[in-house]
C-alpha cells in the first residue's frame, strides 16, 4: 500500500512577530516549520504502517529548496521517500494553482508506484484555508473526506477504510473507496517522539527535486500567479472600535465597579437559585 | 479548460448554499441570505438559494422567507447525508446550467468542503473563511475580506476574471433578516442520475455529540483566556471564575496551541465564532484572528495588562492591570454576592 502525505513549510506562527508600522508579518523572525496538521497526517501514516505490512509512505511539497528541511522532518517521523516541487513557476499560486501542481505532481508519483490514499493536514496555518486538499481531490477524480479525527479501520482487501469525519455537532461514520484522500485534525494521534535510527536517516536524506519541466504534461497558464484566479486586492486596518469604558481606581474598585456595571446592564445575569 | 478566463457567457445572480441537516437549516445560510440580500440589491440582481437534500421541498418557503427571490432545489434520495461527490454534482450541475456571478457559502466542516471541490471544477476563485463582503458595482466585483495571516490587518481578496466569484464565510458574523412570511418567491426544482451504488464514500452513521462544541456556541457567559495569564496553572483561574458565574471557558489559539486547552475551546478565526451575552477575555491581547470569533458578544470585558492591546477597543467595560491580581478578586466578590443571595448565579 503506498500511502502520499501532502506537506507544506509555514512559518511557526507561535513564534512570529508583527511590525507594529505595518501591522504586517516579519516574515524574517520566524522559524520555517513543517505545518502541525501536516505533521499528523505524516504520523498517522506511519500509525498504520503498524497495522498494516508493506506499507510505503511518500510525502509531497511544493515549495522552495529550502522546504527539504520539512520533507527531512517528515522522514523523522517515518517518511521513505520524499518529493519536493520547486520552480519558480508556481510562485504565488492560490488555492487553485496549488492543488493543479500537486495533482500533477502526483500523478508522476502514481506512475512510479500507485497511491492508495492521500493524507493532508487539516488547512495550513500560514493561510488557513483547507482548500488545496479537497482540490486535489477533485483532480484526480477520488473521493475526499475532510476534517477526519479517527481511522478506525483499513480493509486492505476490500481496498477501503473507515473514518470519523468532524462535523460542527458530533460525527459522520464513512467509509471510503480507495484510492481516497483524507484531511485530518489534529486530534487523530498524539505525535511521537523520532526513533534514532529515523534521525540519522533523515540527517543523510535528500529528497527528489522535480521543477516543472519533470512534470510532463502540464499546461503552464495554471501554475503560479497566472494561474490563480484570486488576488489580493488591498489590505487594510480594520475599523476601529470606539472602545467602551475604561474602569478607573485600584483594582478592588475596579471590580467592585464592573460588578455594579454588570448587575445593572444584565440583572437577569445574577438570577440566583 | 481550466485557466482561460470563463467569461464569454453572462453571469447573473447572488447565490447562496442552504445547508440543512435532517431538514433544518443550517443558522450561517440564513444570515448569508441576508448577506445575499445586500449584494443583490446593490447589483440589481435576484438572490437566489441552492438547496440539496432528502424531502426538502418544505424548506424552499422558509428560504423565500428570509430573503431569497429563487431556490433552486435538487430532492434525491442519495443526498439525504451530505457526502462530496454527490453534492458537488447538484451543485455544478446548478452553477453552469444557471451561471451565477456570485456563490456565498457558510465556513462550516460541510460548506468549505463542498465549496473547495465546486471551486476545482468550475475552475474559479475561492476565498476562506470571509468576514465582510462587498460589491465594487462598477466592475461587478465581490470584495471578499478575511483577517490576514498574523498581522492585525484585513486582505480583500477579488477574483477578476472568473466565475462564479465564490466565496465561504464565517458563521455568526453576517445577520439574518427577519423573516417575512408574505414574501413571494419562486421554486425551481431540478432532476439529477445519482445512483448510490456509484456512491464511493457511504455513511454508516451520524452520531450527534453535543458536548463541548454546542456549549460554547450556545453559552450565555463565555470565559476566555489568553497567553497573558503565563502558564498552564494560572488558567485555572479562568476556570475558577467560570465555575462561579455558571460560564463556559474558551481559549485563544495560542493557548490551545501551548496545549492548556483542547481544540473544541478554541475561539476565534480557526476556531469557534461565539455571540454570548457577556464576554471575559482575560490576558487576551486582542488580535484580529481572536475579535473575528467573538467581537459580537453583547458584553465585553477585558482584562489585560497592556493598556494599549487591541482588546480594549471593542471592550465595553476595560481592566487595566495583572489578571493574577483581578480574578482572584472578581472572582471572590461574585462568591459574596452568591452567599448574600443565597444559591448559585446562573443566567435566567
Amino acid at each position: 500500500m503506498h500511502i502520499v502525505v501532502c506537506v507544506k513549510q509555514v512559518p511557526d506562527t507561535k513564534i512570529i512577530k508583527i511590525n507594529p508600522k505595518t501591522n504586517t508579518l516579519d516574515r524574517r523572525s520566524a522559524p520555517a516549520i513543517l505545518n502541525p496538521y501536516d505533521a499528523h497526517a505524516v504520523q498517522e501514516a506511519v500509525r498504520m504502517k503498524r497495522f498494516i505490512k508493506e506499507v510505503y509512505i511518500s510525502v509531497l511539497s511544493m515549495g522552495p529548496p529550502q522546504a527539504n528541511a520539512i520533507i527531512k522532518k517528515s522522514v523523522e517521523i517515518g517518511a521513505d521517500e520524499g518529493y519536493l516541487i520547486s520552480d519558480r513557476a508556481f510562485a504565488g499560486a492560490d488555492t487553485l494553482a496549488t492543488s493543479y501542481a500537486l495533482s500533477k505532481a502526483l500523478d508522476k508519483i502514481a506512475s512510479i508506484r500507485p497511491i492508495d490514499m492521500i493524507l493532508c493536514g487539516k488547512h495550513a496555518i500560514d493561510g488557513d484555508t483547507g482548500q488545496v486538499g479537497p482540490g486535489i481531490a477533485r483532480r484526480l477524480d477520488i473521493p475526499p473526506v475532510t476534517n477526519v479525527i479517527e481511522v478506525t479501520e483499513l480493509n486492505e482487501k476490500e481496498q477501503n477504510v473507515v473514518v470519523k469525519r468532524k462535523l460542527s455537532g458530533g460525527y459522520q461514520l464513512l467509509q471510503i473507496q480507495m484510492p481516497c484522500l483524507l484531511t485530518v485534525e489534529k486530534e487523530i494521534n498524539a505525535l511521537e517522539y523520532s526513533p534514532l535510527p529515523n534521525m540519522l536517516k533523515a540527517a543523510r536524506y535528500e529528497p527528489v527535486v522535480w521543477t516543472v519541466n519533470d512534470l510532463g504534461d502540464v499546461d503552464r497558464t495554471q501554475l503560479g500567479l497566472k494561474g490563480s484566479p484570486t488576488i489580493v486586492g488591498k489590505m487594510f486596518t480594520p475599523p476601529k472600535h470606539e472602545g467602551g469604558k475604561r474602569l478607573e481606581g485600584s483594582s478592588d474598585e475596579q471590580v467592585r465597579e464592573l460588578i455594579k456595571c454588570l448587575l445593572e446592564e444584565k440583572k437577569e445575569l445574577f438570577h440566583v437559585k | 479548460m481550466m485557466g482561460v478566463p470563463k467569461m464569454s457567457k453572462e453571469y447573473r445572480g447572488v447565490w447562496v448554499f442552504i445547508e440543512q441537516n435532517e431538514g433544518k437549516i443550517e443558522g450561517v445560510s440564513l444570515e448569508l441570505l441576508g448577506a445575499g440580500r445586500k449584494l443583490a440589491d446593490k447589483l440589481s440582481v435576484s438572490l437566489c438559494g441552492v438547496l440539496l437534500g432528502k424531502d426538502v421541498l418544505a424548506l424552499c418557503n422558509q428560504v423565500i422567507s428570509y430573503g431569497a427571490d429563487k431556490v433552486y432545489v435538487i430532492d434525491h434520495p442519495v443526498l439525504e447525508d451530505y457526502r462530496t461527490e454527490s453534492y458537488m454534482k447538484g451543485v455544478v450541475l446548478l452553477a453552469e446550467k444557471y451561471s451565477p456571478e456570485i456563490f456565498l457559502y457558510g465556513a462550516t466542516p460541510n460548506g468549505k468542503d463542498l465549496a473547495s471541490a465546486v471551486a476545482t471544477d468550475l475552475s474559479t476563485g475561492l476565498t476562506a473563511d470571509t468576514t465582510m463582503l462587498d460589491v465594487d458595482l462598477d466592475k461587478r466585483l465581490l470584495e471578499a475580506s478575511r483577517p490576514a495571516f498574523g498581522g492585525n490587518i484585513m486582505a480583500t481578496i477579488l477574483c477578476k476574471k472568473h466565475r462564479p466569484q465564490m466565496a465561504t464565510v464565517r458563521p455568526k458574523v453576517m445577520k439574518a433578516l427577519e423573516p417575512d412570511k408574505e414574501r413571494q418567491g419562486v421554486i425551481i426544482e431540478e432532476n439529477i442520475e445519482l445512483y448510490e451504488d456509484d456512491m464511493r464514500t457511504k455513511v454508516l452513521k451520524v452520531v450527534k455529540d453535543v458536548t463541548k462544541r454546542a456549549n460554547l456556541a450556545d453559552a450565555h457567559i463565555i470565559v476566555c483566556g489568553g497567553k497573558g495569564l503565563g502558564d498552564q496553572q494560572n488558567f485555572s483561574l479562568i476556570y475558577e471564575l467560570a465555575e462561579v458565574i455558571g460560564a463556559s471557558v474558551g481559549g485563544t489559539r495560542d493557548v490551545v496551541e501551548a496545549g492548556w486547552l483542547p481544540h473544541e475551546l478554541q475561539i476565534g478565526q480557526t476556531g469557534e465564532t461565539v455571540t454570548p451575552k457577556i464576554y471575559f477575555a482575560v490576558g487576551i491581547s486582542g488580535a484580529i484572528q481572536h475579535l473575528v470569533g467573538m467581537k459580537n458578544s453583547e458584553i465585553i470585558i477585558a482584562i489585560n495588562k497592556d493598556a494599549s492591546a487591541p482588546i480594549f477597543d471593542i471592550a465595553t467595560y476595560g481592566i487595566v492591570g495583572d489578571a493574577l491580581d483581578i480574578l482572584p478578586k472578581l472572582i471572590q466578590q461574585f462568591k459574596e454576592i452568591r452567599t448574600e443571595k443565597g444559591g448559585e448565579i446562573s443566567y435566567a
